[in-house]
Parts: structure tokens; C-alpha cells; sequence
């Protein structure tokens, strides 16, 4: 019965600074000086962690409801580590790059650092109540940074991401709360007694309680049909509020899914059947065809974008579909590629968005038409540019790569009944997602050339190149995928014990 | 000490208080309230010691007069509440002064503060009451202190208005009750809960019709207090037209008590076999009805008044919800507490819409623009409020939400949890929409400084923490609950 976990200190970090900066503390030098020390301290955390060991460790638990079972408790595995690692770079990042606020910089800052502390919260929470609870705090700075600060058609974004996310949060309470009922005479919302519970079978929900988190995670991660929130949201973000949304808060869904829905309804991703339309349709089935659609549709519509922020929007609703065939492929080697995506994704994005943001605040348009041999007046911008795009396409040696690889042979193999002479849905999904791949090449190499080549416009040409401290934040970034890219076993010796196969 | 000395008290401070403002030669009338606060402080803190066993098992109210652990926490809840009203009374003085004609200054206060005090009696004696005698004459006293309280301003076309149709409105439900109660004593040939409960086994098959009919008519008018279909048409007018603090008093105290006695009243009939399928479906149906009507309603509303009173429609039908849902053991529990977290949230709303009312001269959520630059403790206050009325965590609003459906998806009413969630949706939008005034939009150009009194300040500092502590520790409130 304790409260205090040095998990609980990190969360607690960036939650008193944004209270300190909202009465009135120096905005920009408390937030910078605070995401160098949640970066530390996550860092002073992976270290000590006993990778040996492996498990939930530095848990705190401190009982809030003592006949629900409701406890405001925190422990980390290698998986959240490796989440909280995303989410201290991340808001690192976010916070450097921030360029002069003109009104209300100390609003601007703290909901920031607000929405990190949400992050960092959910993914170091491991009180399944809490854990949601975190994430959905997330939801109302994010709300005021787009409402606020935004660009083009702000306010519309503000309110269908607001609305649509907080009904997904809803969808997803629900779920959450039938599991809880449905654990056998017991009440509890810790994860850790839910998981040993699943691992020995005694806990069976029902079917609905999986419809209910797929679909409620699933609009947190923007899945197909449920992802129209998104583009829009991202693209009338500032910066930094993309940055922290795409990059981290999003990934809260696929973290959720890892934790909840492989170890506990293995089955319903795998074989449990329906009748529908006169056919015998697997849960799995119905699962892949959204996949495809986050993969072929998401992608098509993405080629078709002219502007680079919805583009980006867009690219990050599709590369979801990688992570979500990871999901469903249900075995070590694809749930395994599923996280390393999982952070690849986050940084790549995280940086895309960072130099969007530095693009609109010098040029004040992103339309691909307008713009173009931005390379000559903004070399570095480019270069940088380039990193991220080559890492969002999967290039060896970036982050994604190893990722994507992982998850295409994890989910190829994940089926051993192969129809004679056939592939099985998962495998036919797989091949499609292999074109994505091309799909996601097309757009990103076309953005890239038609905004730093080609014949640079007149009015263009005084443009400033990256000022150092933006530069360094994006270089964060760009540094953590090529390590990560050269050597995934760094990641994955933290997340592949931590992930639970049914 | 006896828990009837409690209401025994809080009636001679009502008295007193009327006498003082009849007797003292004073135009400033707040030192009557300063009394009033500190007399039902007393009393709230004299609650702690008042305990069941003391009544005297001879005594005559003991077949009529309860004092367990629910009755007991309300009784404490009511106190608050009026505590509260008069602490914003404090800041509402100017508006009686103008609004009410007097030979002196000050005149037409003194009734104005000792009003809401004889409510608190009838409020902390509805919670007690166990007959329907005894249910019926609390609920009067309440109703007609409203009554007044209601059209007090008499210079204010509003609050006649409002006072007009919450009179007849009330004596129509007055009507429905007292009707209900008779086809009830017709059946049963009692009035008391208990022996109606002791009676209701032996009854013919063919009375079930009869008595369902009288359960009905007293449900509906119960629905009359708690602010639930069909009988909520009222709401929306008389919140407006009223004084702001009554608003508050009207949208908690009336709807915590009301809910308690729905929950005494039905109980006997919900453990009645025969009836208990009939009466959920009943109760079911109001649920959605109440959810949708006060979720709806309130999305297009550009009053904040308005809003809130539609809102406050929503907030019944969330506790239907569990009242519709009594098979579960942890269903009262929940209704306690989303009561509280109600009383919390709403009054917490109420303090700061009545301060910026007053200074910017008008309740429409466009008076609140650009509240966040202007006056940045009172945005943050209605900041907390909004988030915990639309039921975002680590407020008390959310752990009740979470409570109630919990408790609905135990009890397998799936449907109504899927209607809750969308209006749970449309209620992110008609809190938000304050949400924006006060962060996105710019101020209008005349934006006088809002003036806040110490009370105001205190009550509103402890109600936002206790949103937080609630939210985040429910235990802190759960071990209260009865």
C-alpha cells in the first residue's frame, strides 16, 4: 500500500510543472528543463531495470476503492518502458521545437506537458481503470492546443476529434468494465491478476466485451472506418500537439490492445466464427478486412492529398494497418515487430510533423503546389526531411524496417491451415500489405521531391534554414530510429519477454 | 442525541432567523446569513453524533421516521447544500435588492435567507421518511417553500413566470401523488412502507392491476421532483427564471431527496415478485426517455441556465439508470454517490455562473468569452466543473459515471448502457461549448472586474478540490455512503 514508485514521481513530473507554468512559472524554461529530466529519469529507469528478471517491476499500489478493487497502481514491464522511452523523447522533442508562442504561452506550454503526463500516466498505470483514466486527461488539452493555436479550419477539428475520440474512450470504458465483471468472484482492475488470469484460463468474457475494446481502441488508433477524426485533427494541430497525439497518445490504443485483447481473447481474434450473409465468418476475418482498409483504402486516399499536413495525417492512419496485421497475426515474432513499429512509427511521425510545423511557420502554406526547391534555401530542413522520410517508407536501417519485416513473417506464418494449393486470409493480407509498402514509397518520395526539388519559387527565396534547437530535437529523433534500425535487438529484449502469447 | 432534534434545530433556526429579520434594525441582512451558515454547521457537525438507537422504540414518529445510514448521509448532504445556497446568497444580495421593492434597504433578505433554511428541514425529514403520510407533508413543505422562494424576485418577469408554472405544475403533481397514494392505501389498507411491504404477499391476483396503477401515478410524480420524463417540461423555464442560488438548491436538493424517497417507495414494490418485471420495464423506459429528452434538449441551448437545466434532465435519466437497475447490491451505493458528485459539480457551476452573471449582466454562454484571460480562478473553476459534469476522470463526475454504468451493464440492461454512451457523447459537446467561451473566444469589450467575497472564494477552492479528491480517492466518499 504505497504510493510512491519512481514510476509515479515521472508521471507526476510534467503534471506540476504544467500547474507551476499555469500560475504563472517561466513557461518555456520549466518545460524545457522538465522533459530533459523525464528523459533522464525514463532512462535511469531502463537502466535499472533487471532485464533478467523481466516482469512488472517498481509497482506501487495504492487502494482507492477497497471493495472494487480500484487502486491507483503503477509498475512497468520492458513494453511500457519501451512506450514511456517513446513518450520521454517524444515530449522532449515537442517541447524544443516549440517556436515563439505570440498569446498565452503558458497555456500553450502546459497543455503540453499535460498531455504527456497523460501518456506517461497510462503507460506506467497497471490499474486498467486508471490506465483509460490517464489517457482520456489527454483528451481536453489537446482539445484547447488545436482550438487555440490551430491552423486552417480549427475549430471543426477541435470539436470532431474532441467528440469522436470521447465517445471512442466511452465505447472503450464499457469495455473495459465488462471484463472487469466478467473476471470470476473477484473485483479487480489490476492488470497484472487480469493477465495471470487469462494465462490460466479462468477468464472468459463475452464476445461483446471484444467488440467493445476493438472498436474502442480501435478509434483511439484511428482504425478503418473509425479514423475520420484524424487527418483533419492532425492537420489543424500546432506542431507539438501533433506531434505528442500521433507520436504517442495514439499508440496508447495499440499499447491497450497488447495488453487486453491478445492475451485475453485469443480467440475471438482467432477462430471464433459468425454466420453472416449465409457465410461462416471468422472474427478474424472481419478484423482483416478493416486492416485492408486501413492499408489499401487509407493509403490510396493519402496519394491523392495536396496538401503535406493532411498527407501526413492520412500516412499516419495507414501505417496503423502495419501495426494492427501484427496484431492479428498473433505470434511472438509479429506482436514483437507490432511494438518496434509501434516506436519506429511514433519517431518517424513525431519528426515529420515537427518539420511540417517549422515548414508552415516560415513559408504559412503547405500546399505541395506552392512549394517546392525548398532544399536550396533550407538545406538542413531538407536533409532532415529526407531521414524521415526514407524511415516512413522503411528504409533498412531506420527503425521501420526491422518492424515491418518482423510483422510481415510473423503474419504470413501466423496460420497452419493452409487451404490446398491457396493462401489463407491473413497471408492474402499480408501480400497486400507488402504493396502498401510501395503505396507508402509513392506518397512520401513524391512529398519529398516536390516540396525540396525542382524549380524553387521567387518569394521562397529568403526562407531561414532550422534553427539549432529545433534541429537537435528532430536529430533526437532521427538518432533514436537509426539505432534503433541498426540494432532492434536493443528494443526487443526489453518487449519480446513482456509480451504475452495466449 | 436523537437524529429528530436535527430537523428540530434547523426549524427553530429557521424561526429564529425570521424573527431576528422581524425584530433587529439593521439594512444589512447579511449577518443573517453569516447565522444561518454557522447554525446549520452546527447542525452538521452535531449529525455525527446523532444515532438511530437513540430514538425511543415508543416513541410516536418511530413508525414514520427513519434514521439509517442513507437517511442520515443526506440529511448531512441537505445541510451542505443549504450551507452553500446561502454562501452564494451572500454574493446575490444586490440582485434581491433590486428586484424586490422595500421601503428600506434590504428589505424582502432577511425572508430570502431564512426560506432556503425551513426547505433543508423539509429536505432532511423527506429523506427520513418512511409513510406516505409522512412522505407526502415533507415533500409539501419543500414544494412550497420553493413556490415562493421560486418567484421571489417580484419585480423580475422571469421569476413570476417561473414561479407561475412551477405552482401549478406542482400542485398537478401534488394531485398525481396524492392520488397514487390512495389507490395504494385502497389496496394495501396501509400508508407505512414497511406494513404495505408486510401486506403486499397476501394480496389477490387481481389487485396487482389496482396497485401498479397507484405506483405509477406516485412515480410520475416523483418525477416532478427528481426532473425526469415525462414530467420535466417544467425545468428549463423555471431554472432560468428563478434566483440563481435557488436554481442550484432546486437542481440538487430537490432531485438528492426526491431520489431517496423514489428509492424508499419503490423498494417494497421492486422485492414484490409479481411486480418487479412490470415496474422495471416502467423504469427502464423512463431512464431512456429521461437520457435522451435532457441530452437532446440541451445540445442547441445558448443559455448557460438553460443548459444546466437540461443537463440536470440528463443527470436523472444517468440516475435511473441505476435506480432501474436496483437488483444489484452496489446500485444505492452508486445513486449516493452520483448524488454527491452532483451536488458537487452543479453548485460548483452555480457560484461561478451567478459571479459573472452578476458583473457581466447575463447567463448565455457567450457572456462567458474570454472568461480565461479575464478572471483565470473562475474559468479554472468552471473548467473543473464542465470536466466533472461531462464526466472526464480523475473527477467525481467520472468515478459516478463509471459507478452507474457498471452497475447498469451487471444488471444486463445492454440497450440502455449503448444509449447512455451516445448521450454521454452529446454531453462532451454542451459542456464543452463553455469550454470554448471561456478558452477560445476573445472577451467582450465591456468586461467589468468580477468581484469575488471570501465565502465565495473558500467554497469554491473546496468544492473544485473535492472534485479532484472524489475523482481520484472515492473511497474518501464511499465509506460515508449508508
Amino acid at each position: 500500500m504505497s504510493l510512491f514508485s519512481p514510476l509515479f514521481f515521472l508521471t507526476m513530473l510534467p503534471l506540476v510543472a504544467a500547474l507551476f507554468i499555469m500560475v504563472g512559472a517561466r513557461a518555456q524554461f520549466v518545460a524545457r528543463w522538465t522533459s530533459l529530466l523525464m528523459l533522464g529519469l525514463t532512462l535511469a529507469l531502463v537502466f535499472q531495470y533487471r532485464v533478467a528478471e523481466g516482469g512488472f517491476q517498481f509497482i506501487s499500489r495504492f487502494q482507492v476503492a477497497d471493495e472494487l478493487g480500484i487502486s491507483l497502481s503503477f509498475g512497468a514491464d520492458g513494453l511500457s518502458l519501451a512506450m514511456l522511452l517513446l513518450a520521454a523523447v517524444i515530449t522532449m522533442s515537442a517541447v524544443w521545437v516549440i517556436p515563439p508562442i505570440k498569446s498565452r504561452e503558458n497555456l500553450f506550454y502546459a497543455c503540453v506537458l499535460l498531455i504527456s503526463a497523460g501518456v506517461v500516466g497510462a503507460f506506467s498505470s497497471i490499474d486498467v481503470l486508471f490506465f483509460y483514466a490517464f489517457h482520456e486527461v489527454a483528451l481536453i488539452p489537446t482539445f484547447l492546443l488545436i482550438g487555440i493555436w490551430g491552423s486552417g479550419d480549427r475549430q471543426a477539428a477541435a470539436w470532431k476529434a474532441t467528440i469522436y475520440l470521447g465517445l471512442g474512450s466511452f465505447v472503450l470504458l464499457i469495455g473495459i468494465i465488462g471484463l472487469y465483471l466478467a473476471i470470476p468472484s473477484e473485483r479487480t482492475f489490476d492488470l497484472l491478476r487480469i493477465q495471470e488470469l487469462a494465462q490460466a484460463g479462468t477468464l472468459n468474457p463475452p464476445h461483446w466485451v471484444y467488440w467493445t475494446l476493438l472498436i474502442g481502441f480501435g478509434t483511439l488508433i484511428s482504425l478503418f472506418p473509425f479514423h475520420s477524426w484524424a487527418p483533419q485533427a492532425y492537420a489543424s494541430a500546432p506542431a507539438p500537439a501533433a506531434m505528442l497525439h500521433a507520436g504517442v497518445l495514439k499508440k496508447f490504443g495499440l499499447y491497450g490492445m497488447l495488453r487486453l485483447i491478445t492475451p485475453i481473447f485469443p480467440e475471438s481474434i482467432g477462430n471464433t466464427r459468425i454466420p453472416l450473409f449465409g457465410f461462416e465468418i471468422r472474427y478474424l476475418d472481419i478484423f482483416l478486412i478493416l486492416i485492408v482498409g486501413n492499408l489499401l483504402y487509407i493509403g490510396l486516399v493519402t496519394i491523392a492529398q495536396k496538401r503535406l499536413d493532411w498527407m501526413l495525417g492520412y500516412s499516419s492512419v495507414m501505417h496503423m494497418g502495419y501495426i494492427f496485421l501484427g496484431i492479428a497475426g498473433l505470434n511472438q515474432l509479429s506482436l514483437s515487430g507490432a511494438s518496434i513499429l509501434m516506436i519506429a512509427h511514433g519517431l518517424s511521425i513525431a519528426a515529420l510533423f515537427a518539420l511540417c510545423g517549422a515548414l508552415r511557420e516560415r513559408t504559412g502554406t503547405v500546399e505541395f503546389s506552392e512549394l517546392g526547391g525548398l532544399a536550396r534555401p533550407m538545406p538542413r530542413l531538407g536533409l532532415l526531411f529526407g531521414f524521415a522520410t526514407m524511415a516512413a517508407v522503411g528504409l533498412p536501417g531506420f527503425a521501420n524496417f526491422p518492424g515491418e519485416l518482423m510483422v510481415f513473417f510473423g503474419a504470413f506464418g501466423a496460420t497452419n491451415h493452409v487451404p490446398h494449393g491457396g493462401f489463407d486470409a491473413i497471408q492474402i493480407v499480408t501480400i497486400i500489405a507488402v504493396w502498401g509498402v510501395v503505396i507508402s514509397a509513392v506518397y512520401m518520395l513524391r512529398a519529398y521531391r516536390s516540396l525540396f526539388f525542382g524549380t524553387l519559387p521567387e518569394r521562397w527565396n529568403g526562407l531561414s534554414d532550422l534553427a539549432p534547437v529545433p534541429r537537435y530535437a528532430v536529430i533526437l529523433l532521427i538518432f533514436v530510429l537509426l539505432v534503433i534500425g541498426f540494432h532492434p535487438q536493443l528494443v526487443l529484449s526489453y518487449v519480446t519477454p513482456a509480451i504475452l502469447l495466449p | 442525541m436523537n437524529p429528530i432534534s436535527l430537523e428540530v434545530f434547523v426549524v427553530t433556526l429557521g424561526i429564529a432567523m425570521l424573527m431576528l429579520e422581524s425584530f433587529v434594525v439593521s439594512t444589512d441582512k447579511r449577518y443573517l446569513a453569516w447565522l444561518g451558515i454557522a447554525g446549520l454547521a452546527i447542525a452538521f457537525g452535531a449529525s455525527f453524533f446523532a444515532r438511530p438507537e437513540f430514538i425511543p422504540p415508543n416513541a410516536p414518529y418511530a413508525s414514520f421516521y427513519t434514521a439509517d445510514g442513507m437517511a442520515m448521509f443526506f440529511k448531512r448532504f441537505s445541510l451542505l447544500a443549504t450551507i452553500l445556497v446561502l454562501v452564494m446568497t451572500i454574493d446575490y444580495t444586490s440582485v434581491i435588492e433590486r428586484f424586490v421593492p422595500g421601503e428600506t434597504k434590504g428589505a424582502g433578505v432577511g425572508e430570502f435567507l431564512s426560506l432556503p433554511v425551513l426547505t433543508c428541514a423539509g429536505l432532511m425529514w423527506m429523506v427520513s421518511a418512511t409513510d406516505f403520510i409522512a412522505i407526502f407533508v415533507s415533500l409539501e413543505l419543500v414544494t412550497i417553500s420553493f413556490y415562493v422562494l421560486v418567484a421571489y424576485l417580484r419585480r423580475s418577469e422571469g421569476s413570476l413566470e417561473a414561479g407561475t408554472k412551477y405552482l401549478i405544475l406542482g400542485a398537478l403533481s401534488t394531485g398525481f401523488i396524492v392520488y397514487g397514494i390512495t389507490w395504494i392505501f385502497g389496496v394495501t389498507g396501509r400508508t407505512n412502507l414497511a406494513a404495505i411491504a408486510a401486506v403486499l404477499p397476501g394480496l389477490p391476483a387481481a389487485s396487482h392491476t389496482a396497485l401498479l396503477f397507484g405506483v405509477g401515478l406516485v412515480l410520475v410524480a416523483l418525477c416532478f421532483k427528481v426532473a425526469a420524463f415525462p414530467f420535466q417540461f417544467w425545468v428549463p423555464d423555471v431554472y432560468q427564471g428563478a434566483p440563481t442560488p435557488i436554481t442550484a438548491f432546486l437542481s440538487v436538493g430537490s432531485k438528492a431527496a426526491g431520489f431517496i424517497v423514489l428509492l424508499r417507495v419503490l423498494q417494497p414494490f421492486l422485492d414484490f415478485g409479481p411486480l418487479h418485471g412490470k415496474l422495471e420495464t416502467i423504469l427502464l423506459l423512463l431512464a431512456g426517455a429521461t437520457l435522451i429528452y435532457g441530452n437532446l434538449s440541451a445540445l442547441p441551448q445558448r443559455n448557460l441556465k438553460r443548459l444546466l437545466s437540461y443537463s440536470s434532465v440528463g443527470h436523472a435519466g444517468y440516475l435511473f439508470m441505476a435506480v432501474a437497475s436496483l437488483g444489484v447490491a452496489f446500485a444505492r451505493p452508486a445513486i449516493e454517490f452520483y448524488l454527491s458528485a452532483y451536488l458537487l459539480m452543479t453548485f460548483l457551476a452555480f457560484i461561478v455562473m451567478a459571479l459573472v452573471s452578476r458583473s457581466v449582466g447575463g447567463d448565455d454562454i457567450s457572456h462567458f468569452a474570454g472568461l480565461a484571460r479575464r478572471s483565470p480562478w473562475l474559468a479554472g473553476a468552471m473548467l473543473v466543473a464542465m470536466l466533472s459534469l461531462a464526466g472526464i476522470p480523475f473527477t467525481a463526475g467520472f468515478m459516478g459515471k463509471l459507478f452507474i454504468f457498471g452497475v447498469a451493464i451487471e444488471a444486463g440492461h445492454y440497450w440502455l448502457v449503448v444509449l447512455g454512451a451516445l448521450t454521454v457523447a452529446c454531453g462532451f459537446y454542451y459542456y464543452l461549448l463553455v469550454v470554448r467561451a471561456m478558452y477560445w473566444q476573445a472577451a467582450p469589450e465591456y468586461a467589468p472586474e468580477i468581484s469575488v467575497s471570501l465565502a465565495g472564494r473558500v467554497s469554491m477552492g473546496a468544492l473544485a478540490l473535492l472534485i479532484f479528491i472524489v475523482g481520484i480517492y472515492p473511497q474518501s466518499l464511499l465509506a460515508f455512503l449508508g
